[in-house]
């Protein structure tokens, strides 16, 4: 197997990256918090890295002046059919990045034969032979490793061309009517959302701050605090650290932290979640009253 | 029949029976035990095949469960141990990183085998001591885990990222041979756990770029390709073309088999469920029900045949794979006694058909906010609804992409009657970011903007009548990590509560009787040993075993 200096970079990057996010997307053990394991990294073998986590599409190296003039041939010979970014065209072509049979070839082998004599499989569009020479057929099938080779985590695309996608299709005036019957009674355009659409420029960042209930995440979002009352009266204020059903842990102003067992009610617990009543109206909201208070709040300069 | 006829008849039937315990000894699985209800070992990935997770075990019960004491605490850290053995065809300057617990840990015989991607250990379930360790070198592929071993008389099978079924020798961990199961070049990633079916090896696999699922068989002795089943249509005239656009679209079109299903012994079919059609999110190139991505699948174990399907997301465009394992149940309607298997799917809504014909018997909506579809159709599946797919202004859409439910399994009490889930409800505005009209690739083309959970709302564990459908009661939990399910005889239901405890909740109404902050990673499980009843959970990298004095 051969490895470039970039392509294990790229993949301790991806080891780094990915891991958490497909254990999220998966549903699987999130947020566990057992320690590291002492040593948990030592070598074993003798200084070795650890494991790649990609296929062989990117972990392939790649001959970049030969994928070069495959580029070229490919622009002359196949992109008609399969598209200037492989992934098929409007005349039937298959998408070239998903296809078994480029992913298994290893350098034209397998493409150069389809290329000469043409496929014509059952239920599929037939590709006609193509007058390639063997050489150039290798050139083109490396091109086309060297795109795959960009392709993106979770099968996605080598990335294209960045998108100016508008996301205002709301309607302004509707939104306008839908926010003073079911928002000024919290907020005001002169008052806490005066400017807003200055502060928050992105419409789609716009959209997702206040159907969210307001910015921030992390360090950054809008502090829960809670009150405890003790059985004997006693009320202890502080920031929400932590509750469950045994529980309540306040971050108290001194800087300090108290912890609380609870048992069922006893103590106890009021919690004042800034965000709360907004998540609640989630299940209220359609479509057409988020994209229309959106285009009237992007308005509000 | 004479005498000596029958003598030599019985011989001759006992014949494989002598050479086999001759050959390889005592202890191991026989095959046929895993037919029994669940108590003293827990031989096979749910316990045994129905899927319920219910333990006939009651020297643990709801009175006597606040005294569970910590046996002993054991790690499966490849840096520790020693003794490891080496096998795989990655290259040699690789280690072994980092490891999470996050399948299965069968028992039998006192041994214990846990297992993370790349690894295998045999652990003393006395004292949590390794017996042995065996790590595949890898060439690679997505490592996001594994869900266990199987277990055929003495010998071990498990899948590895990198696509090989491996089997090891059950008392030693020398391995006997592997088998490439699914092209690694076109970027299968394989983490079920094999299930063992009389003398059959079932395995299913995983994929992210728009390739074919499948499920197969391998002989457990030879490791030799039995029947391979397509999940969706790979020729013309194959079932279910005519719910794809063209035959292209079908061969690319995903439904991975990558969670271990049930198994019904009297008509000899496995049943399972399949993951999302590809690509994921974008269902242009794609328009159809997309059979039989998303659905509960019954095939004959001996043939690979399909008996029949059930769709439990049709035309799914969000990656709520129908994978979760389903239960088997029997139960009265009507007077009745009807043959079932129940599936709480990712998207929200709750199955229950037939298991002998896949008739529909029920469907209802157990996520709480669950917004996709547009309603019922009449043959119990649910329309969904096209303008909560990914758009360009965003769409505000609960379910998020891991479901109300996920892999970790469900548990049903045949106490009870009810069939125990975790619901985790949130909205995502879920935005379309490549609107080639061909569709995207794999899981790309979207970006969601999630909230959260929904406060005081939001996440539960769930107990729902296969029945009807209806939900009995709901546990609230202040967060939405996930965590399998187990329940026993004895009226326990142990589970996390999303929030990093381990707890026993009573299974008739959800409250909870004992807890331990320890934030689980796989599902409970229980046994018995020595005359006492343990219950095992892993959390990362570290087994912990629990038992009463």
């Amino acid at each position: 197997m051969r490895w470039t200096k970039p392509s294990i970079g790229l993949c301790l990057l991806a080891l780094c990256v990915t891991l958490p996010l497909l254990g999220q997307q998966r549903g699987g053990a999130r947020g566990g918090n057992v320690p590291a394991a002492p040593g948990a990294q030592a070598n074993r073998g003798g200084g070795g890295r650890p494991a790649p986590t990609s296929f062989p599409a990117q972990q392939r190296a790649i001959d970049t002046a030969l994928a070069a003039r495959g580029n070229t041939l490919y622009g002359t010979n196949c992109k008609t059919c399969h598209g200037a970014d492989l992934r098929g065209g409007e005349r039937g072509g298959t998408n070239l990045l998903r296809s078994a049979i480029v992913l298994n070839d290893q350098g034209g082998e397998l493409i150069f034969p389809i290329v000469r004599d043409g496929l014509n499989n059952p239920g599929m569009s037939p590709m006609p032979p193509m007058s390639v020479s063997e050489e150039d057929a290798k050139a083109i099938a490396e091109y086309i490793h060297s795109i795959a080779a960009t392709s993106q985590r979770q099968g996605g695309p080598p990335p294209g061309p960045p998108l100016n996608l508008d996301i205002l299709i709301g309607d302004a005036a509707s939104g306008k009517i839908y926010f003073d019957a079911k928002c000024s009674s919290c907020h005001s355009i002169t008052g806490d959302l005066k400017g807003i659409a200055s502060r928050v420029t992105n419409p789609r960042d716009l959209q997702n701050y206040w159907v969210g209930g307001g910015g921030g995440r992390g360090a950054n979002a809008p502090q829960v605090t809670a009150t405890v009352t003790l059985q004997n009266g006693q009320k202890v204020e502080g920031q929400l650290n932590r509750i469950d059903d045994f529980i309540v842990i306040l971050a108290l102003a001194d800087g300090s932290t108290q912890s609380f067992r609870r048992t069922g009610d006893v103590p106890k617990v009021e919690i004042r979640d800034p965000r709360e009543a907004h998540r609640n109206l989630l299940p209220g909201y359609t479509d057409n009253d988020i994209h229309n208070v959106t285009a009237y709040l992007v308005t509000l300069k | 029949m004479n005498r000596s006829k029958f003598v030599l008849t019985a011989l001759l039937l006992l014949l494989p029976t002598l050479l086999v315990s001759q050959t390889q000894g005592p202890g191991g699985i026989d095959p046929a035990s895993l037919l029994k209800p669940l108590a003293d070992s827990w031989p096979t990935y749910s316990g045994d095949y129905t899927g319920r997770r219910y333990s006939t075990l009651k020297q643990i019960d709801r009175n006597t469960v606040k005294n569970l004491t910590l046996g002993w605490i054991g790690r499966v850290n490849p840096a520790i141990g020693g003794g490891t053995i080496v096998g795989g065809e990655g290259p040699e300057e690789w280690v072994p990183g980092t490891v999470s617990v996050r399948g299965a840990v069968l028992m039998v015989d006192g041994i214990l085998y846990p297992t993370a991607p790349d690894h295998v250990w045999a652990i003393d379930a006395r004292d949590g001591r390794q017996l042995w360790h065996y790590y595949w070198k890898t060439r690679g592929g997505t490592h996001i885990g594994n869900r266990g071993v199987g277990i055929w008389r003495n010998y071990l099978f498990f899948e590895t990222p990198d696509n090989f079924l491996v089997s090891l020798d059950l008392k030693t961990g020398k391995e006997r041979w592997h088998v490439e199961i699914a092209d690694f070049d076109q970027q299968y990633f394989s983490t079920m756990a094999p299930m063992i079916i009389g003398d059959h090896v079932v395995v299913g696999t995983g994929n992210d770029l728009d390739a074919p699922g499948f499920l197969q068989s391998y002989h457990p002795e030879t490791g030799k390709l039995e029947w391979k089943f397509y999940t969706v249509p790979m020729n013309p005239g194959d079932p279910g073309l005519e719910t794809w656009p063209n035959l292209d679209a079908a061969r690319h079109g995903g439904g991975f088999s990558w969670v271990p299903g049930v198994y019904d012994p009297e008509t000899r079919l496995y049943i399972f469920g399949t993951g999302n059609p590809t690509p994921g999110y974008t269902g242009a190139g794609r328009p159809g029900d997309n059979l039989f991505t998303c659905s509960l699948v019954a095939v004959n174990v001996d043939t690979g045949k399909m008996a029949w399907y059930f769709q439990t997301s049709v035309h799914d465009t969000h990656d709520w794979d129908s994978a979760q394992t389903p239960v088997l149940i029997d139960a009265t309607i009507n007077g009745q006694p009807r043959k079932l298997v129940s599936t709480a799917a990712r998207n929200g809504y709750f199955f229950t058909v037939d298991r002998v014909t896949g008739k529909h018997v029920t469907t209802s909506k157990y996520g709480m906010y669950s917004n996709w579809a547009k309603g019922l159709r009449s043959d119990g599946t649910v329309d969904p609804d096209s303008l909560k797919e990914a758009t360009i202004p965003g769409s505000l859409v609960s379910p998020v992409e891991g479901g109300v439910a996920n892999w970790p399994p469900p548990a049903y009490s045949p106490d009870t009657g009810f069939f125990y889930t975790r619901e985790n409800n949130a909205f995502n505005m879920l935005y379309l970011t490549d609107t080639d009209p061909r569709g995207s690739m794999g899981l790309a083309g979207k970006q969601p903007a999630g909230f959260g959970n929904l406060g005081s709302s939001g996440d539960f564990i769930t107990a729902i009548d296969p029945k009807t459908g209806k939900v009995g009661w709901r546990r609230k939990l202040y967060g939405s990590g996930g965590g399998g399910l187990l329940t026993t005889a004895g009226g326990v239901l142990f589970s996390s509560d999303g929030s990093g405890n381990f707890v026993a909740y009573d299974a008739r109404n959800g409250n909870p009787l004992w807890h331990t902050r320890i934030n689980i990673s796989n599902a409970p499980e229980t046994y018995m040993l020595d005359g006492r009843q343990h219950v095992l959970i892993a959390a990362g990298d570290t087994l912990y075993d629990f038992l009463l004095y």
